[in-house]
């Protein structure tokens, strides 16, 4: 149906909105990448100045080298466990429903409250070291959140406990789909359980995985609010990533110029992960 | 798939159940940590362990974490930032699926030029970093006077909210059946009315797949709240974060695990109470096309 003037101008306060508050604040925040703005946005336009800052400074490299480690632990431990949660808890089992939830309760959870549960939960002082050493194992030692170049692994296993849930129930959705023919086929063929799998069933769930790395990818890019919770960055700048690097040079800093340039490498990170899959899934929809 | 597992040994269905419950008690175990020791004094933390029981139950924790625990220089609790979080939580949910609803019915039902590029602004708009509209968007608020209200922050998590509203209402009416609305148009409905009539009655699942998202991102939000919000105007994010991090002195760790439990309190009982449409809401806000 053709639409009249009414469904237009119903529609056109959130086109509007879109419009102006991320795409034109997007633009406004690249503008503001190319001036000498410091604690209040400033609109002369001095060029790349702020870019080339942003890539002398060892924060900078902190935060992208944290983000590589962080997000490839991330992606692949997540998608791995997600998918062999996916398998165990599709074996026809008891009490289905019981485990899924369990697995997937996490994801309803704020990062400030997963990140505070697991702060604690790592501190030598009171969480697991301290816990197997008052059990007799005097010697036990675990304090990697405290130790500057382990506690970027500490994010990784928060992160992951988070996020696993989700996957296995992208997965789980995959394996519902796997076409029950070829399985027995390969059944009558004689194939063992895990051969069925390997072969048959993972061969199937490739559209699975682009989705989930996808989502975990983008997710890594975005992190902050655990990592904010979990170590504040630190210990030191040892767990900083460009989430956290945006806001110090934004709003504490006063680099607003530089902070901007950051928040936009952030976005075209995203979009070369997110535009491909966009792409995509806009041709599914218009094609059927 | 079922059928892959016919011919198991008991054995083998006896390792894939401790496998199981192993895995789900390791995902227990924050939480089981984080309830116990809420309810014990904090000598009995330091000087035990944290997978133990409480030797002496106390509530006191509780008390302190609601109402007497230091936020930054207020001596309040979490209690007047649980409420900022529940002020700001039913208007953004209820604002953005309305909109959301609207928005899916238009987009569905009637033909205008550009409906594809705008559906794929829409679709990528839901996964730009809040980073890249943070500086605008504090000095919008600035603008407008909404700086460190609670009402800019309904605005910010309705405007960073529509485009899931949207893809959730748009998805669920492009699968609507096209006869019904037809014959109520027939019968005479309006623009309004066919809404009203005919969709809305009919969208409960969405409708609660939407609030339950819109909900549990709101309620969860922390970047939006951290950078436009003051003392007055706090999501308990920010409140359980500042009390955990800024506490000078001791840090009363069951205090902080019983913050902790309240902040995630709402969220969880949504969850228990209507898993089965949040893992919907899930699904649909990963594969939106």
């Amino acid at each position: 149906m053709k639409a009249g003037a009414l469904p237009k101008l119903l529609l056109s306060p959130s086109v509007l909105l879109v419009l102006v508050c991320v795409y034109g604040y997007i633009m406004f925040t690249i503008y503001l990448s190319f001036t000498s703005s410091t604690m209040m946005p400033a609109y002369d336009w001095v060029g790349s100045a702020a870019y080339r800052r942003l890539f002398n400074l060892e924060n900078w490299d902190v935060s992208v080298g944290n983000l590589v480690v962080f997000a490839t632990l991330y992606i692949s431990i997540a998608i791995l466990l997600g998918l062999l949660f996916a398998i165990l808890v599709d074996q026809q089992i008891r009490a289905e429903g019981v485990f899924r939830s369990i697995f997937l309760y996490p994801m309803a959870l704020s990062f400030i409250v997963t990140g505070t549960a697991w702060k604690w939960l790592l501190d030598p002082g009171v969480g697991l070291e301290h816990t197997v050493r008052n059990l007799g194992w005097e010697s036990f030692s675990f304090g990697w959140i405290k130790d500057n170049d382990m506690a970027i692994y500490c994010v990784v296993i928060a992160a992951v406990w988070q996020t696993t849930g989700f996957v296995m129930a992208l997965f789980l959705a995959g394996l519902r789909g796997v076409d029950a023919e070829q399985v027995s086929a390969a059944r009558v063929d004689g194939a063992r359980t895990w051969q069925i799998y390997t072969r048959v069933v993972i061969p199937q769930l490739g559209p699975v995985f682009v989705s989930a790395f996808v989502i975990l990818a983008h997710m890594a890019i975005k992190s902050y609010d655990l990592v904010i919770a979990l170590t504040n960055g630190g210990p030191g700048r040892s767990t900083w990533l460009p989430s956290v690097f945006m806001y110090q040079y934004s709003f504490t800093r006063n680099e607003m110029a530089v902070g901007a340039a950051s928040a936009v490498l952030m976005l075209a990170a995203i979009a070369v992960v997110v535009l491909p899959y966009i792409r995509a899934e806009m041709k599914k929809a218009t094609h059927g | 798939m079922g059928n892959i597992k016919q011919r198991r040994s008991p054995l083998s269905r006896l390792l894939l159940y401790a496998v199981l419950i192993f895995l789900a008690l390791l995902f227990l175990l924050p939480i089981y940590v984080m309830v116990v020791n809420s309810f014990k004094p904090l000598d009995e933390i330091r000087s035990g362990t944290v997978m133990a029981l409480p030797l002496n139950w106390t509530v006191e924790p509780w008390l302190s974490a609601w109402s007497t625990a230091q936020i930054g220089v207020q001596a309040t609790g979490l209690k007047p930032y649980f409420i900022n979080s529940f002020l700001l939580v039913i208007p953004g949910v209820a604002i953005s699926t309305l909109i959301g609803a609207l928005n899916g019915y238009i987009l569905t039902q009637f033909n205008f030029r550009g409906a594809t590029i705008l559906f794929a602004a829409i679709l990528f708009s839901v996964f730009i970093p809040f980073q890249s509209v943070l500086i605008p968007m504090a000095k919008t608020l600035g603008v407008l006077g909404l700086a460190g209200t609670v009402k800019g922050l309904i605005f910010v998590n309705v405007v960073y909210g529509i485009g899931f509203t949207t893809l959730f209402f748009r998805n669920y009416y492009a699968a609507f059946p096209v006869e019904l609305i037809r014959s109520a148009r027939m019968d005479g409905a309006d623009f309004l009315g066919v809404l009203r009539r005919i969709l809305l009655p009919n969208s409960a699942p969405i409708i609660i797949v939407s609030v339950i998202w819109q909900f549990t991102n709101i309620w969860n939000d922390f970047l939006f709240g951290a950078s436009y919000s003051d003392y007055s105007s706090f999501p308990v994010t920010v409140a359980l974060n500042n009390l955990v991090n800024s506490s000078t002195g001791v840090k009363e760790y069951n205090v902080h695990f019983a913050a902790a439990f309240i902040a995630a309190f709402p969220t969880l009982v949504v969850y228990l109470v209507s898993g089965k449409y949040f893992v919907r809401g899930l699904m649909a806000g990963s594969v939106k096309g």
